[in-house]
């Protein structure tokens, strides 16, 4: 059977000693949480995660969705259950503010629980996760009305919530959208159309559903500029908050699909469904990139998630397994063979896995208290500074965390050898339920686009610069002996990343494909890059630890070395990754499309 | 009726323990506490008892370390209403722990005491009875059922034999089983109101109980490993070697 123990203390030592939360006291819900309210939240989380969700996610699995006749769907055994203590606990509206019924704590916290719960069950994560999502649309972008009546209830986790893009004809491109919204008398619209792939549309797990429905209204503009936005409730709402009617949008089919099974993917068919208008009409697309870093973030987080799990199963089973004997002589020399943790590929695996865990959690919660900064600081330079790093590192993390994560979860099973590919074992599910986080939320290649089109040129190029200059600084001002082994590689790392901008402002302009070419290199580089820059910074609050805490030795030592591989044989990536950029897309692009 | 809740902070039930290499004691530099899971049921019930109205106000009490704190913050975030503290940094023996216990229910007066049936550091399973024999009150130890009645409880206790139910007046005191119950988990509310509940700060000196152990530890020592097993490749083979092992 799979385990997994949420990395508590690993989590405990980011927030305290590498981004220091306790300075950021003076932003709304904060100074709730000190060092010691801090520990039991996240020791709380880990424990409902690790004794609640993961015992379901192998059951989940391997049960599935179920949808009947009338369009009813049920989710797999015991997640009712589990969604019931979840949302007892008030984490769905973690972060949410309180007068809509949140326990308005920091958004950084309502990251570490996406993992500990993506990492123990990623499909039942799910439900929560889009009903923050779309809350967090709804708030933005909502008439106090509509936050009033849909917010608490979905905060509460009475209500779930889900994101209605995608077309069959229509995915990356939303221009395509067709389902269309005619004004009725009483200023709600009659939403027609057909939605595919909607995650979380139909299930058992609440009272009511609020889709959140991109559509264009009647003669509104072609393309992007017609799009609005929509709240489609399952069951109609009342002033007074009570339920009313059904209203005519029906789950018409599941996918079925290669992981993520015990979350319902639905075709939804929407007939004359009576929807309220978020916001502006033909600004849809507006508000839902509002929600897209967060959402983007979430995505991410998924990849780091699935790796973590995927690691710790590899771990276990390395120490266990027993095949061939050391090189350097017997390690087991009772038993018949050593177990192959011994074997340096193994390690390879391993120390990858690990190299690639701690730092992605660092920089996933680093992003996610930007977006803290961003939405609560009262002081605008820092909020500013706190939205160009977190627009600029999104589309890295999507990208980076889920490809990385995926690979992740292949050496995990790699290192399970054959009994990897068997089901039972439960390791090929941690490859198979990654895979779709490199497809949604944008397609990696598209991250890699709005990367490099729209992020790096955005403010003539001002988050980037920051970014570069930030880095500069810390390689700068950490001239220490211990940090050498650490600034040093970075620095030749973040020398890559500034030619391969360069050579992008040189040549992509005169030929857009050069841009197209090179985004997917150029955002794994400058994943590369950010992932050093966080060992680094972690690497410095080990240090700092070391002297003041002599106790936790052993601990901060495995730290260190972790980050030293990482800088030693994970890092030089950039380089790789700068000659294929700077080769430019001739061979890329030449051939005919029927020569393929 | 208030009901009175002790817990005991000790080495967290998924730790695995090492023996000191001097053999007295057991290793317990960074290692994970928490509350002793049967203290956890007992908490978890008194909490019951106020929901059903049946109780007015669940308070706790721990003895030891300043950072037994952690201990009453996390039952007080299931829902605990306030805490005593009894600071000490000394190992407390359990009829030290009684008998400070038996003043504190003298001062706060609860119509029941609620007790883990043994903390799972020393596994002593004595706290409860030497209560009980202190105040001369009625116990019920190793519960797996406690239904207030007028004036009374039943208790059904976990014995060798199955269950049996014991009718106490009250106050009385009752030792919780592992079935009594399964422990809610804290929610984020309760975890920030907890911060802000009230925690009295007192010592053993306060109550006048002389602390010193009585007893002497002479060795601690691993539990011998267990010897690998076999396979056996079919029950006639099963039943040769339980015959030639004399247990059958
Ligand atoms: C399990 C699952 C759950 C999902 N959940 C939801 C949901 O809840 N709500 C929702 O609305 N959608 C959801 N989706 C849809 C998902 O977001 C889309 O599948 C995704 O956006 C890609 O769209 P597509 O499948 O149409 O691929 P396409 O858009 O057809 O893309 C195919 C390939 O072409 C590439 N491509 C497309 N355009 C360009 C371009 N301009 N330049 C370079 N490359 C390009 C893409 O990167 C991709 O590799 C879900 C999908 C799945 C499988």
């Amino acid at each position: 059977m799979p385990i997994y123990k949420a990395p508590v203390d690993d989590t405990l030592f980011l927030l305290n000693d590498v981004l220091h939360l306790e300075r950021y006291g003076n932003l709304a819900g904060f100074s709730d949480v000190p060092p010691d309210v801090l520990a039991q939240i996240i020791g709380e989380a880990g424990k409902i995660c690790e004794e609640r969700l993961q015992p379901l996610n192998r059951s989940g699995d391997a049960e599935g969705c179920g949808l009947d006749s009338s369009g009813e769907v049920t989710t797999p055994a015991g997640f009712k259950e589990a969604y019931r203590e979840f949302v007892a606990g008030g984490w769905v509206g973690l972060a949410v503010p309180p007068e809509y019924d949140g326990q308005g704590l920091p958004y950084t916290l309502a990251v570490v629980m996406n993992e500990f719960a993506s990492a123990a069950n990623m499909s039942f994560a799910m439900y929560p996760g889009l009903t923050q999502g779309a809350l967090a649309a709804l708030l933005r972008h909502g008439s106090e009305e509509q936050k009033r009546l849909f917010a608490p209830p979905m905060a509460a986790g009475r209500w779930t919530g889900t994101m209605n893009l995608t077309e069959p004809q229509c995915g990356t491109d939303l221009g395509l959208l067709t389902t269309k919204a005619s004004p009725r008398a009483d200023g709600s619209y009659a939403v027609t159309g057909q939605k595919i792939f909607i995650s979380a549309g139909e299930h058992d797990l609440s009272e009511n559903i609020i889709h959140l429905v991109l559509a264009r209204i009647e003669g509104a503009p072609a393309g992007v500029k017609g799009i609005s936005l929509f709240i489609v409730p399952k069951y109609e709402v009342n002033p007074d908050g009570t339920l009313g009617a059904r209203n005519a949008v029906r789950c018409g089919a599941l996918e079925h699909k290669m992981g993520i099974h015990g979350n319902a993917t639905c075709v939804m068919n929407y007939d004359g469904a009576r929807g309220f208008l978020v916001g502006e009409p033909n600004r849809g697309l507006n508000a839902m990139f509002v929600m897209m870093n967060e959402a983007r973030l979430g995505v991410a987080v998924q990849g780091l998630a699935q790796s973590e799990v995927a690691y710790q199963n590899a771990a276990s089973y390395a120490k266990e397994r027993l095949q061939g004997r050391a090189l350097t002589g017997a390690k087991n020399a009772g038993g018949g063979a050593d177990p192959i943790i011994v074997h340096p590929d193994i390690r390879r695996g391993l120390m990858e896995m690990k190299a690639f865990n701690e730092a992605a959690r660092g920089l996933a919660l680093a992003t996610a208290l930007d977006s803290d900064i961003a939405h609560r600081s009262e002081d605008a330079e820092a909020r500013q500074a706190a939205e160009d790093r977190l627009g600029l590192l999104t589309p890295v993390l999507k990208g980076v965390l889920t490809d990385l994560g995926f690979e992740s979860a292949v050496k995990a099973q790699q290192i399970w050898g054959g009994h990897g590919y068997i089901d039972e074992n439960g390791v090929g599910q941690f490859v198979r339920d990654a895979r779709i986080t490199m497809i949604y939320e944008g397609a990696n290649g598209i991250q890699a686009l709005d990367l490099v089109g729209r992020k790096l040129p955005k403010d003539n190029g001002r988050a980037a610069m920051a970014y570069f200059a930030e880095v500069s600084e810390f390689i700068a001002h950490e001239s220490s002996d211990e940090m050498k082994p650490f600034v040093e590689p970075l620095k030749a790392a973040l020398g890559d990343l500034q030619k391969a901008t360069i050579w992008l402002m040189q040549n992509a302009l005169a030929k857009p494909d050069n841009g197209a070419g090179a985004s997917y290199d150029y955002m794994h580089l400058f994943g590369r890059v950010a992932l050093g820059y966080t060992w680094a910074r972690i690497a410095r609050a080990a240090l700092a630890k070391k002297k003041e805490a002599p106790g936790d030795g052993a601990w901060l030592d495995t730290k260190l070395t972790t980050g030293q591989f990482y800088m030693e044989k994970m890092l030089p990536e950039t380089g790789f990754r700068l000659a294929r950029i700077t080769a430019g897309v001739d061979t890329l692009m030449s051939l005919p499309a029927e020569m393929f | 009726m208030k009901v009175l809740v002790p817990v005991k902070r000790v080495v967290d039930y998924n730790v695995k323990i090492r023996v000191k290499p001097d053999g007295s004691g057991v290793d317990v530099a960074n290692v994970k506490f928490s509350m002793n899971p049967f203290d956890e049921i007992a908490v978890e019930e008194a909490i019951r008892l106020k929901e059903a109205g049946k109780a007015t106000e669940v308070v706790l009490v721990t003895i030891g370390p300043a950072k037994a704190d952690e201990t009453l913050r996390s039952g007080m975030a299931i829902g605990a209403d306030r805490g005593i503290h009894v600071k000490t940094d000394e190992l407390v023996e359990p009829l030290a722990v009684a008998k400070i216990l038996a003043k504190i229910v003298a001062e706060e007066a609860p119509g029941l005491v609620i007790l883990g049936k043994q903390a799972i550091d020393d596994d002593s399973n004595q706290t409860g009875q030497m209560l009980a024999a202190l105040l001369g009150w009625g116990q019920g130890t190793f519960a797996s059922k406690v239904e207030i009645t007028e004036g009374s409880v039943d208790v059904t206790r976990e014995v060798d034999g199955g269950l049996q139910t014991v009718t106490l007046k009250l106050p009385a005191v009752v030792t919780t089983d592992l079935r009594l119950n399964e422990p809610r988990y804290a929610s984020l509310p309760n975890i920030i109101k907890a911060k802000k509940k009230e925690v009295a700060a007192k010592t053993p000196a306060d109550y006048g109980v002389d602390i010193t152990p009585r007893l002497e530890v002479l060795k601690t020592a691993e539990p011998p490993a267990r010897k690998a097993g076999i396979k056996v490749g079919s029950v006639p083979e099963l039943l040769e070697k339980l015959k030639t092992a004399g247990v059958l």
